[in-house]
């Protein structure tokens, strides 16, 4: 493997996309539920249910910024880097995206202001609106980028005409045979990973005793949900896998490091696969498990790798061990949201310091999560761009030299390495003030202290106004 | 299935539009960013920040719709152009990064403000260079060899496409002086009526030296500017230019507050008039044509139904927004 235009390009594009996904694996839940407690507080009037609105649209501001910014290099980077793959699917594939443009960003974008800057400018039902919209532009958002996703894993409804797809039916082409499944698997997955966040803040908050009302309002409401969502996300997940059975065969030999087609196989829950061996070292295997779990017969038979020519298998050891790691997560998921219930059945979840330390320790798990099966998906699409059809060998710019990606990469690096920390800093910081304080300093902002974007532009307007 | 209709006006139309609005909105937060860098105190920059912070979002999701509409109808456009200006996207789109975060970064995160309000500045200034140096490198035309870029990733930078990102600067600073101008009282406005005065002055400098040299690069422009009758059809647009221009000095000098911006429009209007011009009909120019470049007829028809139906209600909810924001902004509300 040598450092050339392709290897760099695709080291990037997992570069950028790898950091961006974190971004909309928390805002798209984030956005839902702070539309849901917005609701909440203009039906009840509660002011808790205020405070944490307030709250996390702070935190989400931050977030959806670095989102924003890092979601519009995406696109480019089919033209800078994939500009072949581009020629080729683009006349299938390019809808979509402007569907998504079209249908979510700017739907996001021009309601984000006033969730964000409106608050005293608007009713409160229209800023409750504004907090659906931007939720539902979300969700618009993650709909057409995860069918044009899909598309790329499982094609259909497209004919081929001299090396360049075209679509022939349109509805084959948004909902092929992926996509349903990796719709629900994956915004499920944003879901979960908002929901032991907000799990993970309520708990500190908890635990400092900072805003009692406030942070168990927040443990409660992301432990219900949760409750429902790991459970389901489970099933999901396993649905999700019995559809890439059937349509990636090779992908799934991947995932478990499976070389010979048989049946009745084992799972195996470690190994270290030797690609050029063609065989798994040290092995832990348990019997009859991994065709129950793979094709729900303990009979069932998997197809190994060796069935497919060496030039058209996947990577073995990135979607095998990130497909454990994604599992693992799940694990330590389930558990937490089992141990939760029981404490709130026994009535003592916001007393138990264990147990909020445990929720603390586990906010990052869905991020993990969500990046493990990011890895298990793409790198189990190799060498394919468009699975089966164009290879991602073909799809690199023809133009570029390794001197060029190189100077991109390290670019994107810096930019990247810089503004995440940073970023992570501030939301923390935010935590950290918590709620009450929070909402202070905005009451600081009214009275015309500190000079800040948020608020001033609002007040200054109405006052001005005169209205 | 053969077209019924060619739909390849209608999406020129559209896309033209598109990247039309990105120059017009987002170039004039771009101004304003960098106007920004010449307000020496906090509270002048406090306004000026706050006038753009609850639209800049949605103004960039213009470049956004402009990038991914050339790819879905004219991919073979995008395949051939982005990789041709390799750099200067990249350039653009990391500027653009720290422009967007200033907003946020900057209010949260007081130890670091000088960074942010850097950022801000230098992000404004460098992500409008380097679409001027798109600019200019689309007019000079790229090597196609078999539907792709043929060239090298650094042949866009020229002394022409230099001279076209500096124009592109006092262009966005113009737009951004007359948005000032409108949100913005005193000293604040004051200051961008002299700055929009320095900007002009670039922008009528900068439309001349291009207008010049642009038909002494491609034989294709001189023939369709200097050619009877065209000499004639298309006289009114340097007329016009010098008129409006001339209107946009009077504007910043006097006491009106839409006119300057207003004008600044009506100059973009005119340069953006004049550009399409001397390229039509090509879109990767001097090599291929609207037709050449564009997607499959179903392709186009699939995304026109739903864009003939989203683009109105996306000007109404964004045209709402700018209102609920309407009126003069101030760094904060304490003093009255």
């Amino acid at each position: 493997m040598s450092f050339d235009p392709v290897l760099l390009s695709r080291i990037q594009f997992a570069w950028v996309i790898g950091w961006h996904i974190l971004l909309p694996a928390f805002t798209v839940g984030a956005a839902s539920f702070i539309a849901v407690v917005e609701g909440l507080s203009l039906k009840t009037g509660r002011e808790v249910y205020a405070r944490v609105s307030t709250f996390w649209t702070k935190i989400f501001a931050i977030a959806f910024g670095m989102g924003v910014v890092t979601g519009i290099i995406m696109p480019f980077q089919f033209g800078t880097n994939w500009s072949r793959f581009t020629s080729a699917g683009a006349n299938v594939l390019s809808p979509l995206f402007a569907y998504e443009g079209l249908t979510a960003f700017f739907l996001e974008a021009a309601f984000l202001g006033v969730l964000l800057f409106g608050r005293k400018l608007v009713p409160p039902w229209a800023h409750f609106v504004a907090a659906l919209m931007v939720a539902l532009g979300t969700l618009f958002s993650s709909f057409w980028i995860l069918s044009a996703n899909s598309w790329m894993q499982t094609p259909a409804g497209y004919e081929i005409v001299n090396g360049q797809f075209f679509p022939a039916n349109w509805i084959e082409v948004i909902f092929n045979p992926s996509f349903p499944y990796r719709l629900a698997h994956t915004v499920i997955a944003f879901f979960t990973t908002t929901g032991f966040v907000v799990l993970g803040v309520g708990a500190y908050l908890i635990r400092r005793d900072r805003a009692p009302a406030e942070s168990r309002t927040m443990l409660s409401m992301a432990l219900w949900m949760l409750t429902v969502l790991v459970p389901v996300q489970i099933v999901v997940g396993d649905l999700h896998g019995l559809n890439t059975r059937e349509h990636q065969p090779a992908k799934l030999a991947a995932i478990e490091a499976r070389w010979e087609t048989a049946s009745r196989v084992p799972l195996t829950l470690f190994a270290i696969p030797d690609d050029k061996a063609e065989q798994n070292r040290y092995a832990i295997e348990i019997p009859y498990l991994g065709s129950l779990i793979l094709t729900h017969d303990l009979d069932g038979q998997v197809k190994g790798l060796k069935d497919f020519p060496a030039d058209r298998r996947p990577p073995v050891a990135i979607p095998f061990f990130a497909f454990r790691v994604m599992v693992g997560c799940a694990g330590l998921m389930l558990m937490l949201v089992a141990v939760g219930g029981w404490l709130r059945w026994r009535e003592r979840l916001y007393d138990t310091p264990l147990f909020l330390r445990l929720c603390q320790y586990g906010l990052p798990l869905g991020f993990i999560a969500v990046i493990a099966g990011w890895f298990v998906t793409e790198v189990g699409r190799q060498p394919w761009t468009i699975y089966g059809l164009l290879r991602t060998t073909a799809s690199v710019s023809p133009s570029l030299t390794t001197s060029d990606v190189t100077l991109s990469l390290l670019g994107y690096m810096a930019v990247y390495l810089l503004i995440y920390p940073w970023g992570l800093v501030l939301m923390l910081r935010l935590v950290r003030k918590g709620p009450m304080e929070v909402a202070d300093s905005d009451a600081a902002i009214a009275a015309g202290r500190p000079a800040a974007p948020v608020l001033a532009p609002a007040i200054a307007t109405v006052k001005g106004d005169a209205r | 299935m053969t077209p019924v209709l060619d739909l390849v006006p209608i999406w020129t139309l559209i896309l033209g539009l598109a990247v039309f609005f990105y120059v017009l909105l987002d170039g004039f937060d771009l101004g304003v960013g960098m106007l920004y860098g010449l307000a020496p105190e906090a509270h002048a920059r406090n306004t000026i920040m706050n006038s753009i912070a609850p639209i800049w979002d949605g103004n960039e999701t213009w470049l956004l719709l402009g990038g991914i509409g050339l790819m879905a109808a004219f991919p073979v456009a995008f395949a051939v152009i982005i990789p041709a200006v390799y750099f200067p996207i990249l350039v653009m789109l990391l500027a653009l990064v720290f422009r967007g975060l200033a907003f946020e970064f900057r209010f949260r995160d007081a130890e670091n403000r000088t960074f942010w309000d850097h950022a801000f500045c230098y992000g404004s200034g460098i992500a409008t260079f380097a679409q001027g140096t798109v600019l200019g490198a689309f007019i000079q035309g790229f090597p196609v060899v078999d539907g792709q870029f043929g060239g090298t990733s650094f042949a866009f930078l020229t002394p022409f496409s230099v001279l076209t990102g500096i124009a592109l600067m006092f262009g966005y600073g113009l737009l951004g002086a007359g948005w000032l101008i409108l949100k913005t009282e005193g000293e604040v406005q004051a200051a961008a009526r002299r700055h929009g005065r320095v900007c002009l002055v670039g922008v009528g400098v900068a439309i001349g030296i291009v207008s010049i040299w642009t038909p002494m690069i491609s034989p294709s422009v001189a023939a369709r500017w200097f050619t009877w009758p065209n000499m004639l059809f298309f006289a009114p647009v340097p007329a016009l230019t010098a008129l409006v221009a001339h209107a946009a000095w009077r504007a910043l000098g006097s006491r009106a507050e839409a006119t300057p911006f207003l004008a600044a429009i009506g100059l973009f209007l005119l340069s953006y008039l004049g550009i399409a011009i001397s390229l039509y009909p090509m879109i990767v120019p001097y090599q291929l044509t609207l037709w050449d470049a564009a997607s499959s007829p179903r392709t186009q028809a699939f995304l026109l139904v739903g864009t003939l139906f989203l683009l109105p209600v996306i000007l109404t909810y964004s045209g709402w927004s700018y209102w609920v924001f309407r009126g003069k902004v101030r760094s904060d509300a304490g003093y009255n």
